[in-house]
């Protein structure tokens, strides 16, 4: 029989982390602070929404690129967060998570042999959704000297005359790391120079514990080479829903529509009417959540000082990135060790991209109480590990 | 500061000064400081313990009376209000708008002892016009937390 499989799929790399991930979810008293999704249930009243929608019978496919009404409150969000215009009829797509959205904004961007700038550490799907959509990934690290921002000079290293698309994900997974409005302007200036367009993957906008949130978008010249991507899961917690968008300049969205509707043919209906419900009335919510976020966050930069671990201060997500080069080990030897002798699981930076070793990335979706039982072990465990050396 | 720091001792009054400081990101002192002032001020009432009886062997009635009174001149509903908050198995009593005036809380050991109170002390109270009397069969959820057993972690590892 002939090989079933595409060269270019089994070539992909798969996500080294698994086995480690199996042993946890094996392990039955294992404290994991290895989860990417808030600890939160979605707040009741778009729950609420949502049933109400399979209540009415709203079961049926809405047009490919979203609920009029939907798509109309995502511009109105953004105007109101970001004071950025968009058209809804033509700038907007509805998407099954920021995640379908990257796919397909690299698909309808990329032309063989383009160049892709992906700054790691970040989140694992860039690099396999750029090789699929027939682009070359082009790494750029990113440095624990620069509280892990990206530069304007990093970025004018990596630039070559293939470059096409800049990856920029902030506020970062895994690092918790932001770009603050000076940090973007000095990028844009790189991008415009160099005709290039940017991916601007927003989805933990509203996470941000310093100044608010700014999109490249909204820099003077950038709408119109931006894709802004965004989504429910982090503001809303709303993971399980499944539901993000793109906003951009029309020709790119309406490429990008065009996969959508081959592919997916629309986002689930039902949580395209609870989200209506969240960008109307959830403001609140979100910044309770942030509120939780930014206690946890202090609490763990504070435990990291204490035990004298050394950590930058992160501003954005919900993900410290604490440093572990003084314990000679990788990323990976540290987190097997860790769970092994304490039953705490955090995710090693390696999973994020080579530059991600000698870190770890933990998060602070989970309660307070979870976090300083975490702490009380890491710190015993370091302990230990200083005086064996 | 003050009110997130209201909003995390409603929820738990016990949590410990030094942590308290560090998730607000001030001065431990700054927070002992600020939880006298409301205490002085009258702010910060007490705090207590939030306790589902229904688990323990200790048997207790809950009842919600709608009271209807005659408001006083000069006072209003004040006095009369006083005349029924002083009693101690009055629990809470609030001025409520609606089809009646007075809400009046009130706990006891048995249906007869609630009852008698009512028929007893609080019916024939001057100013009393008439008196409801709703007896709580259930509690599902008081001061904001459900009396269910927390639901485990059902969120999986899944490639970050």
């Amino acid at each position: 029989m002939r090989n079933p499989l595409s060269e270019q799929v089994v070539a992909l790399k798969p996500s080294g982390i698994r086995k480690f991930f199996d042993i946890v979810s094996e392990m039955k008293d294992a404290i994991s602070l290895g989860v990417g999704e808030p600890d939160f249930d979605t707040p009741w009243h778009i729950r609420d929404e949502g049933i109400y929608a399979l209540e009415r019978g709203r079961t049926f496919y809405t047009s490919n690129a979203g609920l009029k009404e939907l798509r109309q409150e995502v511009c109105n969000y953004i105007k109101r967060k970001q004071g950025i215009e968009y058209v809804w009829d033509r700038e907007v797509v509805i998407t099954v998570g920021g995640s379908e959205a990257i796919d397909i904004g690299l698909r309808a961007m990329i032309n063989p042999g383009d160049e892709v700038i992906i700054p790691q550490p970040s989140y694992v799907s860039y690099e396999p959704c750029a090789i699929l959509a027939g682009a070359k990934p082009v790494i750029l690290n990113l440095k624990a000297e620069n509280e892990f921002r990206l530069t304007a000079g990093e970025l004018r290293e990596a630039i070559t005359e293939k470059t096409k698309v800049l990856i920029l994900p902030f506020p970062n997974n895994p690092t918790g790391a932001i770009m603050e409005q000076k940090d973007l302007e000095a990028i844009a200036e790189v991008i415009i120079e160099h005709d290039i367009f940017v991916m601007s993957d927003e989805i933990y906008s509203e996470l941000t514990y310093k100044e608010k949130h700014v999109s490249i978008a909204s820099l003077p010249g950038m709408q119109e080479r931006t894709i802004l991507i965004n989504g429910f899961s982090k503001a809303y917690a709303m993971t399980g829903w499944r539901l993000g968008y793109a906003c951009g300049p029309h020709a790119i969205i309406e490429q990008m529509t065009k996969i959508h509707q081959f592919a997916i043919m629309c986002a689930p209906t039902t949580s395209q009417y609870a989200a209506v419900e969240a960008l109307k009335n959830g403001d609140a919510d979100v910044e309770e959540m942030k509120l939780s976020y930014n206690q946890r966050r202090r609490f763990l930069l504070n435990a990291f000082r204490e035990m004298g671990l050394s950590c930058f201060e992160p501003f954005g997500a919900f993900y410290v990135f604490p440093c572990i080069k003084e314990f000679g080990m990788s990323s990976d030897e540290f987190a097997n060790a860790f769970l092994e002798a304490e039953k705490v699981a955090a995710v090693p930076g390696t999973a994020f991209g080579d530059s991600g070793e000698g870190f770890l990335r933990i998060s602070y979706a989970y309660s307070l109480d979870t976090l300083r039982e975490a702490m009380t072990r890491l710190s015993r465990f370091i302990t230990k590990l200083r005086e064996n050396r | 500061m003050r009110e997130e720091l209201l909003a995390i001792i409603e929820k738990n009054s016990r949590i410990d000064l030094k942590e308290l400081a560090v998730i607000l990101g001030v001065q431990e002192v700054d927070v002992v400081n600020e939880l006298e002032t409301m205490e002085r001020e009258g702010i910060i009432c007490g705090y207590h313990t939030l306790v589902n009886w229904e688990k323990t062997s200790n048997e207790k009635v809950t009842a919600l009376i709608e009271v209807r009174v005659t408001p006083q001149r000069g006072q209003g509903f004040d006095s009369v209000a006083e005349r029924i908050y002083r009693y101690p198995e009055v629990r809470s009593v609030y001025l409520i708008s609606g089809g009646f005036d007075l809400m009046v809380i009130l706990e006891g050991k048995t249906l007869r002892e609630v009852s008698s109170f009512v028929s007893d002390k609080l019916s024939t109270l001057d100013r009393v016009l008439s008196t409801s009397t709703h007896f709580i069969l259930k509690k599902y959820k008081d001061h904001g937390t459900i009396f269910i057993q927390k639901t485990e972690d059902e969120r999986e590892m899944i490639t970050p």
